[in-house]
């Protein structure tokens, strides 16, 4: 199996391979490597006591389920004085608030559809202007979603600018990082075919500011991906790409592997953190508890979406750096601007098992010392 | 997810913590609850072999298959118990009685030359040819005083691992 460290990559179907760098750096490997402690003795070989404890530490607790872990809120209403205060805030969130809620998002759709329909089937002709109307029209119902949760967002540093051969990456944590991202200047986003309301407007509206699918569950998917990818970043007047490198949600306090495909097309990076207020509202999407629209309607029901976004400074590729270094070093500026604990996990092992090429190296390293110490007579 | 400590009552565990001869205290016993339907995500009150794969830090240990005939199917107070060994409370006689039966893979109180052969290839992979480790596995048990045809009982274990400082434990997090 080729490593995915610069030079030719030969297409393997396990594609988790070819985006990480070196997992042994941080794994404890340490412990299971025999000490060289002279001849070999039938202790040595039935003392298996490292490696369990290894897979009691990995029941116990391990770095990689934390990251997919949903907060909820500290439950405040338990004495006699706040219960009340508890059922008030309850009563105006879901009765007052969620009903107005509803009809700021109803009339931003019909403003929208009621201006986009007409814009989209009669402009044909005029390219530029309809793409233009189309990325204002688009702008707005995101501001209308980001009001229907009277979002508070914070925007730090320079606006984005629309120059070609630049990509944008941010931190995962929800749908919502695109609509808050969107609402500001127009991206053209990277993201998974959803099936259900999401996937028909996915493949209406989004179209038109020149958005990409991908199907994780496809193997050959992700050629095809990387070829548009290309082609979008290198035309003039396309939307600047924005693309979320961990490929899944994480729950907004990590931040797993970054896949490498943004930081090959050759273009500048600009990363973007985003860091959510969690006192208001864990806006972390579980997939695997919540459909979306049960997460949009959570989020209609609360108080508020705080959150934060930094447009950090523009990063290149050095010229000693290879792709996953570059990656990794991207992760670490958004990582630190957002308040997030790295770890070493490829994200799509929420999906799939690890490669057998880690459980390999383990392998080889205690092979080797055996064969070593049995040498030592 | 933040009530599940509200589910496992005062008696219930007193009766875990009986059931593992007190090697973890009621704080360590609510975060291995919490822990345990954390993993146990289909809610069906054991942890599929499918689920421990699914924590990627387990599923690249070469030993993760031998501990999932263990772990498969345990409830609450069986997969307590079954952690008991990592404890720090833990003696020595009950670590190595765990790791005789990760060795014993029947269950019949006896470990023969294969089974020590099998828990060998799975910590040594491709890298060792079967012909290798039959040798190296012969010489050492020899050295020892035992041959191919001994059936090594818990007694020869203690005798084995008795006597080199045994690490196996595990900090369970209590917040």
């Amino acid at each position: 199996m080729s490593s995915g460290k610069g030079g030719e990559l030969i297409p393997s179907s396990s594609e988790l391979d070819l985006d990480r760098p070196n997992i042994e750096d941080y794994l404890p490997s340490g412990s299971s490597i025999h000490e060289p402690l002279g001849k070999l003795r039938l202790c040595d070989l039935l003392d298996i006591s490292p490696t369990l404890t290894e897979a009691a530490g990995a029941i116990v607790d391990d770095s990689f389920t934390q990251c997919f872990k949903s907060n909820p809120p500290e439950p405040w209403n338990w004495n006699v004085y706040l219960f009340p205060l508890w059922c008030c805030g309850v009563v105006i969130r879901y009765l007052i608030l969620f009903p107005v809620r509803v009809i700021v998002l109803t009339v931003g759709w019909i403003i929208f559809l009621s201006c986009f329909i007409p814009v989209h089937l009669l402009l044909k002709g005029h390219d530029k202007l309809q793409k233009n109307m189309e990325r204002a029209l688009v702008e707005l119902i995101c501001s209308f979603f980001v009001a229907s949760w009277t979002g508070v967002i914070n925007y730090h540093g320079p606006r984005p600018s629309m120059r070609p051969k630049q990509v944008f990456v941010a931190n995962h944590t929800s749908m919502i990082d695109f609509i808050i991202l969107e609402q500001m200047s127009s991206f053209a986003v990277i993201m998974q075919k959803h099936p259900g309301w999401v996937g028909l407007l996915q493949s209406t509206i989004l179209e038109s500011v020149g958005c990409i699918w991908f199907n994780r569950t496809e193997a050959k998917d992700r050629e095809t991906v990387t070829k548009k990818l290309r082609e979008h970043s290198q035309g003039v007047d396309n939307n600047p790409l924005l693309i979320f490198p961990e490929g899944t949600c994480v729950n907004n306090q990590y931040s797993v592997m970054f896949k490498k495909g943004a930081f090959e097309l050759g273009c500048t990076i600009c990363p973007i953190a985003i860091k959510y207020n969690k006192i208001f509202v864990d806006a972390f999407w579980n997939s695997r508890k919540q459909s979306f629209t049960m997460h949009l309607l959570q989020l209609m029901t609360s108080w508020a979406v705080v959150c934060d976004v930094w447009y950090l400074e523009p990063q290149n590729l050095r010229p000693d750096e290879t792709p996953i270094e570059f990656a990794e070093r991207v992760r670490d500026i958004i990582s630190v601007r957002a308040g997030l604990k790295k770890v070493p996990w490829d994200g799509y092992l929420k999906y799939s098992r690890p490669s057998p090429k880690h459980r390999e190296q383990k392998q080889q390293s205690f092979a080797e010392s055996v064969l070593r110490r049995l040498e030592e007579n | 997810m933040g009530n599940t400590s509200s589910m496992l009552t005062q008696y219930d565990i007193e009766e875990v913590q009986q059931h593992c001869n007190n090697a973890f205290s009621q704080q360590e016993i609510v975060s291995l609850y919490e822990r345990f339907c954390q993993l146990d995500r289909n809610g069906g009150g054991f942890v599929s072999g499918e689920e421990f794969l699914s924590v990627p830090e387990f599923a690249v240990n070469p030993l993760s298959q031998r501990l999932l005939r263990m772990l498969d199917g345990l409830n609450f107070k069986e997969f307590v118990a079954f952690l008991s060994a990592f404890s720090p409370r833990a003696t020595v006689q009950q670590k190595i009685e765990f790791i005789f039966k990760v060795y014993d893979s029947d269950g019949n109180g006896k470990v023969t030359f294969n089974d020590m052969l099998d828990v060998l290839h799975d910590l040594t992979g491709q890298f060792i040819s079967e012909q290798q480790r039959e040798q190296v596995l012969t010489k050492v048990l020899e050295e020892a005083g035992y041959n191919k045809e001994s059936l090594l009982i818990m007694s020869d274990f203690v005798k084995i691992l008795g006597s080199s400082g045994l690490k196996m434990e595990v900090e369970v997090p209590v917040d």
